[in-house]
């Protein structure tokens, strides 16, 4: 559904993407997994058109981005912060979102009856609490049936109640037949969703296959260990510094693991 | 333009019910109000209104527009990741901040004039210079605050740039011209001044409200130049074009910025 072939970016001086190549297939959840400030919602931005990147393209369903906004109308997008118009009420948001879309009358909102929002939707945004206004967030994001959701650390500040019934619903969509970039940092989350596992380290993605390729090439038990295994592997000292000896070697024995595993990857 | 239409729409809906757009309604009805009561009739009202409308308009105008358009990041994000072009949510964003402060600023002044009936046959050409010259700062100043603020992201520092843009138009601005006047006093000035005119957007309503009252001399050097150069209709027309141009060039310079930025 979506293939990124060598993105780059850099803000300013500061590289952020240094050669992202990444597809993301329909009927399945990507994680895209790294550290801090490594490049995730970056990469998400560039699919959204939020941002425009340096080089590289990115290829939406056989066609390549090039600043036409109309694919947009099959993308849901759950971004990491909420911040809506303070007096505007949760119905007015959707139903502002909704005539922009022109979306038709083909909804899907089994989120604001599961996530409990019938009875705050009437209200002015501001005085809502973060969590709910994430909730409102989630279910804005999966309103339209997009084919390509993409959701930023979508379960921060939600409640364990909420956070299950979302997780409930993204498995229901991959099912479905969609396809779902998913970032976060509670790699425990992702265990139960993520089907593929894309991380991110220095601008480029040094991990790519299933889950179960990532725990078998690095032999550790979870995900979470998993992750901190690639971690320390590329993180190791030398790395932080380009151009210091050590940093090829490293990124080396990882390419050599993205090689083997990528056999797989159609 | 529909999508226009929708974003100025719910735009609208949220700015009309800020507080801040809210009492600045309020206070030009209370203001028009105690002018009218103090001052008498409807010209005199009129030209002492002139004043808070030269120096409040732009003020209101640039800092509310500032804090705003910075407030409206994280949503102008979410809407730039639905199906819609950039430049069709920048004019959306552009009507809703410009609109709700023009009507506040029309109704609280014309709601006291109508309920006095303070409006005589002499008085509607200045009323609606007034309305025009309001409107069009408001325009121009919502512009300059949306170019500030698209092109400074930290927000501190874009209303430090936003204040101090108005206290340079409408406070030091005078201050400059009085020294140019003093210190080439030697020279033939009126081709310079005129200019200096048209680089200022509040010298600009100024000279239209001026140029209807025959006060000229009261209202700043500049005022008393372009009179007597200009006057009547091409003076009138000039400084209607100076503004909208004042509006049109700050706004497109945001358009841009906003169209080729990250988020």
């Amino acid at each position: 559904m979506i293939s990124a072939r060598g993105v780059r970016k850099r803000f300013g001086r500061l590289p952020v993407l240094t050669g992202v190549d990444l597809d993301v297939a329909a009927g399945s959840v990507t994680a895209i997994v790294g550290p801090n400030a490594s490049g995730k919602t970056t990469f998400n931005r560039i699919i959204l058109g939020l941002v425009r990147p340096d080089a590289g393209e990115i290829v939406f369903d056989g066609a390549r981005l090039n600043g036409d906004a109309r694919y947009r109308e099959r993308i849901g997008y759950m971004p990491q912060i909420a911040r809506y118009p303070e007096n505007l009420t949760g119905r007015d948001i959707m139903a502002m979102v909704r005539e922009v879309r022109r979306a038709g009358t083909a909804r899907d909102e089994e989120l604001i009856e599961s996530l409990t929002l019938g009875p705050v939707l009437d209200t002015p945004l501001r005085v809502l609490s973060g969590g709910t206004r994430q909730r409102i967030n989630a279910a804005l994001a999966f309103l339209f049936r997009a084919d390509l959701l993409i959701l930023d650390e979508p379960t921060a500040g939600l409640d364990p109640i909420s956070a299950g019934t979302l997780k409930d619903k993204i498995r229901r969509e991959r099912d479905a037949g969609r396809a779902l970039i998913v970032t976060s940092h509670v790699l425990s989350e992702l265990d139960e969703i993520a089907d593929r596992i894309a991380f991110l380290l220095d601008g480029m993605i040094r991990y790519h296959g299933t889950r179960d390729e990532l725990l078998g090439a690095t032999g550790q038990p979870t995900l979470e260990r998993a992750i901190a295994q690639l971690m320390r592997d590329g993180t190791s000292p030398g790395v932080d510094r380009p151009g210091a000896p050590g940093r090829d070697a490293d990124s080396r024995r990882t390419a050599d693991g993205v090689d083997t595993d990528r056999g797989g990857t159609p | 333009m529909r999508t226009v239409l929708t974003i100025v729409r719910y735009e609208l809906r949220n700015v009309a019910r800020n507080r801040w757009v809210l009492s600045y309604a309020l206070f030009f009805l209370v203001a028009t109000e105690l002018m009218l009561r103090l001052g008498g009739s409807g010209p005199r009202a009129l030209l002492s209104l002139l004043n808070v409308v030269v120096l409040l308009i732009p003020l209101v105008t640039i800092v509310f527009g500032t804090i705003y358009w910075h407030g409206a990041r994280e949503f102008t994000e979410l809407l730039l990741a639905q199906p819609v072009q950039r430049s069709s949510l920048f004019h959306g964003l552009f009507a809703g901040l410009v609109l709700p402060l023009s009507a506040a600023y029309l109704v609280g002044v014309m709601v006291p004039l109508l309920l006095h009936r303070a409006i005589g046959a002499e008085s509607v050409d200045l009323l609606l210079m007034m309305l025009v010259a309001g409107v069009a700062l408001t325009a121009v100043f919502g512009a300059l605050a949306v170019l500030i603020a698209s092109r400074v992201d930290d927000r501190l520092r874009a209303l430090g740039i936003a204040l101090g843009t108005w206290a340079l138009m409408t406070l030091a601005w005078d201050g400059l011209v009085l020294w140019v006047t003093v210190a080439f006093a030697a020279y033939p000035l009126e081709r310079p001044l005129l200019a200096m005119m048209f680089a200022n957007p509040v010298d600009l309503a100024r000279v239209l409200l001026v140029l209807r009252l025959d006060v000229s001399a009261l209202m700043g050097y500049t005022g008393a130049v372009f009179n007597q150069f200009l006057g009547g209709v091409t003076g009138t027309v000039a400084a209607v074009g100076g503004l909208a141009l004042w509006a049109l060039v700050p706004g497109l310079f945001a358009l841009r910025t906003f169209n080729r930025r990250d988020f």
